[in-house]
């Protein structure tokens, strides 16, 4: 019987055939922490008797949450961290690189059949590298620091078939959103989700990125993509000397599920309050009046995502009745942007355009919502409260259909702007 | 004899502990923020013991261990759902609050007394009696070692399934 390529991931750092639903204490590749996590992650790590991380290589830490520090007690918290770094000859990437996912993919800490843990629920968007990825606690983080293993369920995996082509303005954030809507959000949960098919194979990693980041959101263990020509010519650039080799499931393995998608006449996707799973065509909801529109985040905040914005943008002006804010998700992207002067663009429609970091998406420093004010998001989440007041409300979308938005203050179709 | 804190599906980490709260990690402190601009009582009320029931999904979202923690600091030692989401469940244990699975929970009202006998996985409310899913041994073990710390202070090495890397 064949294997899922989850089950060859494990069964790789096993001196046996794992299947789903084994128990097992694998060594992880990486590790990564960042200041929301990382403090309570560290003083674990001393809790448990730990003295010296098991592996300083295999540690990726940066601050990307609050940013530079927006209140005392976030400063103490990367002073902590900082400190820890250096004790333990750790590299820190500090307030400097971007949001943790982008800078764990970008900078090549993930790849194919590698298992890597993130303090952080998003970890699962390694995935588009070809990695078994998956977000774990403070605790679990604490255990990691110093053993440099852990503790897996080998999760089942549903596979998501996707074919067809993406009308113009519709892209990958309108397919997850789309799938989440379908499975749901606890659909997936305790499993991998592993995307396939030929719209997968045509999608950029920005694209992938954006798709196994929010398998979470189904309330999976993972998301992945298994590693093609797209893979390898990104990876390679980042990891040197690393050679291709192939992973994918055996066409005999064993899916919980199978589901199968045609992007063909997919509309514009819009997830309304105050849960991700709330997907409807943009249609629905076209009209609503928007007082924030932000676009950026490890889901949608990279140079293809801009490119989109902008290409909707053209020389128009944002709506002066919306704040607009704009944030890549890394330096590299930053650059991208910078460089194609899209940055220029932005501020001159009238957008602030931030440095690097999390942003408004978690509500944890700036941007809030006060009551009864709406956000539109290219963000993963619309929980209530999630960016700001309780009493506000998040929808998420795409690039392309929170620029049209932003360009006319209510909720817009971007193919109609 | 305590007191049943009800919620619904899909609570998320979100709404157990906001974003701006994150940079505390002092569980009675996070414990003055718990469900804050959601169910405000929660906070000034939950008695030491209380349990938290809830519908499908709780705790999806992020994989913040302040709101494990958050909920342990009100008093709560055990939460009560027709299922988990996986980071919190896990979270949960490693900090020593108990997830147990109950398919009975919409039938349990809000501020009724509710005991809970976990080893032998029954809960009682209002008179009547109702089962929960049977939670492994070593879980028990986690969270009667108030989490996986002490558990891994024991520990010289991680049991791996292999000592090769890459």
């Amino acid at each position: 019987m064949g294997a899922t390529i989850t089950e060859k991931i494990f069964s790789g750092k096993c001196t046996r055939d794992i299947r789903a639903g084994s128990v097992v204490m694998v060594p992880v590749d990486a590790a990564m922490i960042h200041d929301i996590t990382g403090p309570l992650a560290i003083q674990k790590f001393y809790e448990m008797g730990g003295t010296q991380v098991f592996d300083k290589k295999r540690i990726v830490m940066l601050f990307d949450h609050q940013i530079p520090a927006d209140s005392i007690p976030a400063a103490e918290n990367h002073a902590y961290m900082r400190k820890f770094a250096r004790e333990q000859g750790i590299h820190n990437y500090d307030i400097n690189e971007g949001v943790c996912h982008q800078v764990v993919v970008e900078k090549g800490h993930a790849a194919p059949g590698e298992i890597v843990v993130g303090a952080d629920s998003h970890t699962c968007m390694y995935g588009a590298a070809g990695a078994f990825a998956t977000g774990i606690g403070s605790t679990d983080m604490g255990f990691v620091l110093k053993f440099g293993a852990l503790y897996f369920k080998v999760p089942e995996t549903i596979l998501v078939n996707v074919r067809g082509n993406f009308q113009d303005r519709v892209g990958a954030k309108d397919l997850i959103l789309s799938i989440a809507a379908d499975i749901g959000a606890d659909g997936a949960t305790y499993k991998a989700i592993e995307f396939g098919g030929e719209t997968v194979q045509h999608l950029d990693m920005a694209g992938r990125m954006t798709c196994c980041n929010m398998a979470i959101e189904m309330g999976a263990k993972a998301g992945i993509v298994p590693p093609d020509a797209t893979t390898w010519d990104y990876i390679r650039q980042r990891r040197a000397g690393i050679r291709p080799f192939d992973l994918a499931s055996d066409p005999d393995a064993t899916f919980s599920e199978k589901r199968n998608y045609d992007v063909s006449r997919l509309e514009p996707q819009v997830a309304i309050p105050h849960n991700v799973d709330l997907g409807v065509p943009v249609g629905k909801v076209a009209g609503t009046h928007v007082d924030q529109v932000f676009i950026g985040s490890c889901t949608n905040g990279r140079f293809e995502d801009f490119s989109e914005a902008a290409k909707v943008l053209g020389n128009r002006s944002f709506s002066p009745s919306v704040r607009v804010i704009i944030i890549p998700a890394s330096k590299e992207e930053y650059l991208k942007t910078l460089r194609a002067g899209l940055v220029e663009r932005f501020v001159t429609a009238g957008a602030l355009v931030e440095a690097p970091c999390c942003g408004p998406c978690m509500g944890g420093a700036f941007g809030l919502l006060a009551p009864g004010e709406v956000s539109l998001s290219t963000s993963n989440r619309n929980f209530r409260g999630r960016q700001g007041s309780t009493e506000g409300k998040v929808y998420l979308c795409s690039p392309a259909t929170a620029a049209a938005s932003a360009i006319t203050g209510e909720i817009t179709d971007p193919r109609e702007v | 004899m305590m007191r049943i804190w009800k919620f619904g599906d899909n609570v998320d980490t979100d709404a157990i502990i906001p974003g701006r709260f994150l940079t505390i990690y002092d569980e009675k402190e996070l414990a003055k923020h718990a469900f804050e601009g959601i169910r405000d009582d929660f906070s000034r009320l939950a008695q030491e013991g209380d349990v938290i029931v809830a519908g499908r999904n709780f705790g999806c979202g992020s994989s913040r261990e302040h709101a494990p923690l958050a909920l342990k600091g009100a008093g709560v030692r055990v939460v009560l759902a027709k299922s988990f989401a996986r980071i919190f469940f896990r979270n949960a244990i490693n900090v020593g609050l108990l997830p147990l699975v109950c398919p009975d929970t919409d039938q349990m009202k809000d501020g009724c007394e509710i005991a809970v006998r976990e080893r032998e996985g029954k809960i009682r409310v209002d008179g009547r009696e109702y089962s929960v899913e049977p939670v492994p041994e070593f879980m028990y073990r986690i969270v009667e070692a108030a989490g996986l710390v002490g558990y891994a202070k024991e520990l010289k090495e991680a049991p791996v399934c292999t000592k090769s890397r890459r």
